[in-house]
Formats: C-alpha cells, structure tokens, sequence
C-alpha cells in the first residue's frame, strides 16, 4: 500500500470515532501546547532581559570601590574608599578605550517643593552620565560640563519624582528644595521603567556632580561610590576594563599578589548571568511539559490497545485476503502517527494561542517561535511512532485463524 | 491428467498438542482436486473438515504431510509468503461474509489487490467488474450493514474473483443465509464453476447444498471416508448441468 492509501485509511479509521480520538490527543495536546506556551514565555523572559540591560546603557563598564576591611571587619561592596576622584581624573586622562566616565555618588534625600515632598534618590553626576547610561529628558535638556563648571544648583527630575512632586504641572522652571538647598529644575528625564533588579530607576534626581560634592557630600565629599564607564565599542569592553585595571593598580600601589581593592564589571558579564537564569527557567518548565507529552503518548498506547484488540477480526480479514504482517504492523503504526500528529497540531495551535493570552492577560512578552512549534510537531509524530510500536506490533503478530474466529 | 492439480495433498496431517494430550484433528489425507472441479466437504463437527479447509486455504501450517496448491509446494513457506500465495492463489468465501465494517462494497472487492500492489486505477476497474459478475453493478457504493445478507455474501465472492484465484474457497457460505438467498449463492457458485471454469471447493453440513456439487468428499475424525459423486438421495438445492446429464443417462 502506498503512503496515500495508508494515510486515508488511517484518517477514516480515526474520524469514526471523533470524541475517543479528541480524548485520546488531548494529552499530546496539552503536552505540545504547554512547551510551546513555556518556550514562547522563556524567549519573551529572555528578550525582555536583553532589553533592559540594553536600558543601561551600551558598551557599559561598571566600577565600583572594593571592601574595607578594618580591623577584620569587612564592609560590603562600595563601603570602602579605594576610589576616589583624582582615581576618576586619571581614568579620564589615561584610559584611551573608553569615551566617557561618570562618578555617580547617591544618598536618599527629602525633596520639598511648594508643600509637597517625596523622599527619593538623589544622584551627583557628571553630564557624562546621560550619555553611558542612555538617559535622555523628555522635556528641558540635561545639565550641562557649564553647570559643572559654575557649580550651578540645577537639577533634572525622574519621571516618578516629577509626578510626586507637581502631579501634572510643568515642572520646569520650578524651584525644589534639597536638604535646605534650593535648585532650579531644568528638565525631567523619559521614563525608564524598573531596572534589572525590579528598583523603580524613574525615582530619582540628578545634580551636578560639583555641586553634589560640596553642598551634599558632607566630609566624603572626595569618595567616589560608583563610576560608570563606556567603552569605544561592545569589542574594546573587555580591553577597556583592562586598562581600567592596570592604572587603578597602578595608583593604589598593589603588588602583583594582591586582590583589587575595587572591582570593574562589563555589561556582557551581567547579560550573560541573567540570560542564564532565563535559560535555566526555559528548560524546567519546558521539561515540565515535555513530562505532559509523555503521558499523551501513552494515552496513545492504550487507545491503540483497545483499538487492536477491537479490529481483531477486521485484521484476520486483512490477513486472509493477503496481508503480510509488516502490512498489518505499518497500517496500525500509521495510524498512531496521524492520530499523535494531529494532537501535535492542535498543540502548536493552543500553545500558540496560550502565549497570546498569557500576554495579554500578564503583560508578559511572549515570542512564538516556528522553528519550536516545528520541532515540537515533530516530536509529537516520533511519541506516535515509539508509543504506537508495540500496539501494531501486537496486531501484525496475530494468527489468521484466531482474528477470524474472534467474536 | 497431464494438468496440474489445484489441490494436491499427500498424507496430509495436523496434530494439536496443546493441553497435553496431542489431538488429531486430520489424519493421513491425501486428496487431489483437479482444475474446474467443483467439490463440497461435509462432514459433522469435529470431523476434521476444518481444519482441511484451513490448510489449504493456507491460514494454518499441517503437522506432516505435502500440500501442493497450484503446482507449488506450500507446507514450508514463511508466514510472508503464504500471505502471498492466499493474496494471489485462493478466494475466500465465509459464512459470516467477513466483509470490513464501514467500507464500501467496491473498497472491499478492492482489498486483495490493494495488497497485491495493484494501482488504483485498476483496481477499480477490476473490482467493478468482479461486483458486476456476481450481480451487485448496481450497489458498489453501499456499506455491507446497507446490503441483504444473500448480497453481502455476493460481494464476498466478488472479492474472492477480483484476484482471479486458482481456487475459491467457501466455507459454510450459505450458513447464514434462507432457503431462497441459499438457492441465489448456490446458482451463482454454479455459474462461476460451468462458465467461467473456476475451481470450487466448499464445506457445508447441509445435504441439499451438498448435492449441488460434483464431487463430495466426507470426513470423519480427522479421516477421509467418502469421496465420489453426491449420492442420489440427496435432492440438489438447485440445478446443475450436471444433474440434468445424469438425469438423461438414468433415462
């Protein structure tokens, strides 16, 4: 028989008894759609992540001082003054493979303006800043190398800050106060959204880093809490953070045997780290489904146990007028095949529309992905073939005189 | 005769051993069956006769003994090609028509070729003509649980022709059947033998279906008793053109 013939015979076999072959697919069903659905919602994670670390910044290089360690007392990460100013001069001077560094210094400040107040993160940095992290106003401009130079109190707001601050008025022009100290707002930056680590980024308030230095910093105002860098290109960042290496080295006077008294990550490392999670998290719900399809093919096993046993007699038949038994075994084998292929179908079909909803009932990206879809069709046609075997087996090893004698 | 017979078996034996105590089912028959005969098997239950009509129809294996079907030794073959030779060399006919549930007249005519290979095209051609033959032009679309008994048993027949066999088996085949549709099958087994030149060999318990046939061969405990012409206290459910020769020799 040719595969035309085997693949009408098995599909009018199967459409005489619609409701047992629905209830015989379903778990190929719920075990393609669910990988798929899982897939779809790990690569939507995956790019998700891309995204915000994107939102970063490009080609950025983090520094930040190492730990102290006084009296064998050690702070956490930051809490030393390993880097300090003169260190951020040097960088600028020295380092030729990156483009821009910003010292960020932070404290959590009372902002007031007119009655109302917030407290939020305020944030002294260099102009340098907007240009490596990527942050742009939506409206005023940013402050400027001029306010830096004339310790001008101009400040630029975060969106959340904006809002807490004078609800739907225009900010600009208007003056806040910080810690008793008045500044002139001149612009509010675009909304960024939650960081990596789910941190609001829009509540917040950049000043001058001058400024920041004397009229916020109080006796630390030398230390350097943070510094972000970016590099020439995505390639230079790891010959960036290098340089960036050898000279901090260099001016603390580290010997060859100690550890850094400070430490430098590149975007690519943090990337990496995070697609790993979604990797990790990709792989055990898919396995979880995968777990679905297996039941499903045994589902199929069974049917196609009940279904041999029930055709006894259509297969003595069979045999009678000529069958082989390799005849018998391909035409059962088929129809498991097209029965697990059409669950398969329906999957990708569900798990299509699972992804969909589950955006649009999460807000979760999800991305459907054809080659998944393919490869799970696939698989679902190979559970047919392995869980249909031995049923067809079963059929094609019947003895003639038995199938016809079978009531 | 110079021909080679259909049937041919020498000291043909099948012994059951399961449960112990061997069974002889069929016990030294050695039988020809020569081509355009027409032979009916009787025989009580238990006698033997089905288990003959197994070996030569190539469902079961004998114990010892040679079976010749056609000229070609069929005792040792592999299950393969067995299926073979009952694909291309036998027709069977049963009592309970064994047609496919839900496939219609023409697709189970269709059945031996589909598995001998035979392209589509033909056969359809074929298996429209096998119905025609045994009278069904008119019905090849219907499903067997659409179609009388006497017309299902009909396109049984007619998948036993399409392959053009050497030999029609028929078990029983008017078993299931009244008188009137019994007399319609006989007269068409009649006709297939007289006009068309094809081999029957049929087993049955009925005396009347018995005495269509030329040639009756009885068993009895697994023996061969009786082989010759159906004795003539036997009245023939219908006519043969046989009947009406001896007839005119009596007169």
């Amino acid at each position: 028989m040719n595969a035309f013939t085997l693949l009408r015979l098995a599909l009018r076999v199967i459409s005489r008894n619609k409701a047992r072959a629905m209830l015989t697919v379903l778990g190929i069903v719920i075990g393609v759609g669910a990988v798929i659905a899982m897939v779809a919602l790990g690569a939507g994670a995956q790019q998700n992540i891309a995204k915000q670390i994107a939102s970063l910044g490009s080609n950025l290089i983090i520094l930040i001082p190492g730990t102290t360690n006084v009296a064998g007392v050690r702070g956490g990460g930051g809490s030393s003054t390993t880097v300090d100013v003169d260190d951020i001069d040097a960088l600028r001077r020295e380092v030729k493979s990156i483009t821009h560094l910003a010292p960020a210094n932070r404290q959590q400040v009372q902002i007031v303006a007119g009655d109302a107040n917030w407290s939020t993160n305020l944030l002294g940095t260099t102009p340098a800043f907007y240009v490596v992290r990527d942050w742009r106003t939506d409206t005023g401009t940013e402050h400027s190398e001029l306010d830096e130079a004339s310790h001008n109190k101009v400040c630029v707001l975060g969106r959340t800050v904006a809002t807490q601050l004078f609800g739907t008025d225009d900010p600009i022009d208007q003056w806040v106060r910080i810690k008793k100290v008045p500044f002139r707002v001149i612009g509010v930056l675009s909304s960024k959204g939650q960081s990596p680590m789910g941190t609001d980024q829009d509540d917040t308030v950049l000043i001058p880093f001058s400024v920041y230095r004397q009229r916020m910093a109080g006796t630390q105002r030398d230390q350097i809490q943070a510094a972000y860098a970016a590099a020439v290109d995505a390639n230079s960042s790891q010959a960036a953070l290098d340089e960036m290496t050898a000279v901090l080295r260099q001016r603390h006077h580290l010997r060859e045997s100690a550890d850094d008294d400070f430490s430098l990550r590149n975007l690519a490392d943090i990337a990496a780290a995070s697609r790993e999670v979604a990797d990790s998290m990709t792989l055990l719900l898919g396995s979880i489904a995968g777990v679905s399809l297996l039941v499903g093919g045994i589902g199929i096993m069974n049917t196609m146990l009940v279904s041999v046993t029930e055709r006894t007699r259509e297969i003595g038949i069979r045999l009678a007028v000529g069958a082989k038994s390799s005849d018998i075994l391909v035409q059962f084998l088929v129809e498991a095949v097209v029965l697990s292929a059409i669950g398969g179908a329906i999957g990708v079909f569900f798990g299509w529309g699972a992804a969909q909803l589950l955006s649009d009932a999460t807000g979760w990206v999800t991305i459907f992905d054809p080659a998944v879809a393919a490869l799970a069709f696939a698989v679902s046609g190979a559970v047919g073939v392995f869980f249909g075997f031995w049923p067809a087996r079963r059929a094609a090893q019947l003895d003639p005189i038995d199938a016809l004698r079978y009531e | 005769m110079s021909e080679v017979p259909v049937i041919d078996t020498e000291h043909l034996q099948k012994v059951y051993s399961a449960g112990g105590t061997p069974l002889v089912a069929l016990a030294d028959v050695t039988l020809r069956v020569q081509k355009g005969e027409f032979v009916a098997v009787v025989g009580a239950s238990g006698s033997g006769k089905s288990t003959f009509m197994n070996l030569i129809g190539l469902l079961d294996r004998p114990t010892s003994g040679v079976l010749r079907l056609d000229g070609v030794d069929v005792a040792r073959l592999t299950p393969n090609q067995r299926a073979v030779v009952r694909n291309r060399k036998i027709g069977f006919v049963f009592q309970g028509f064994n047609l496919l549930r839900r496939t219609s007249a023409l697709e189970n005519v269709e059945l031996p070729l589909l598995y001998a290979g035979v392209p589509a095209r033909v056969r359809t051609d074929a298996a429209k003509q096998a119905l025609t033959q045994v009278g069904l032009g008119e019905r090849m679309g219907h499903m067997p649980n659409e179609l009388s008994g006497g017309q299902q048993q009909r396109v049984a027949i007619a998948r036993a022709l399409v392959n053009q066999p050497a030999l029609l088996l028929a078990d029983e085949p008017t078993g299931n059947l009244d008188s009137t549709t019994t007399r319609e099958i006989l007269t068409l087994f009649v006709d297939l033998n007289v006009n068309h030149g094809i081999t029957v060999v049929m087993v049955t318990h009925e005396l009347d279906v018995a005495a269509v046939s030329r040639r009756v061969v009885q068993f009895k405990d697994g023996h061969l008793v009786m082989d010759g012409p159906p004795p003539p206290e036997w009245t023939p459910a219908v006519p043969a053109p046989w009947h009406v020769a001896k007839t005119s020799e009596v007169a």
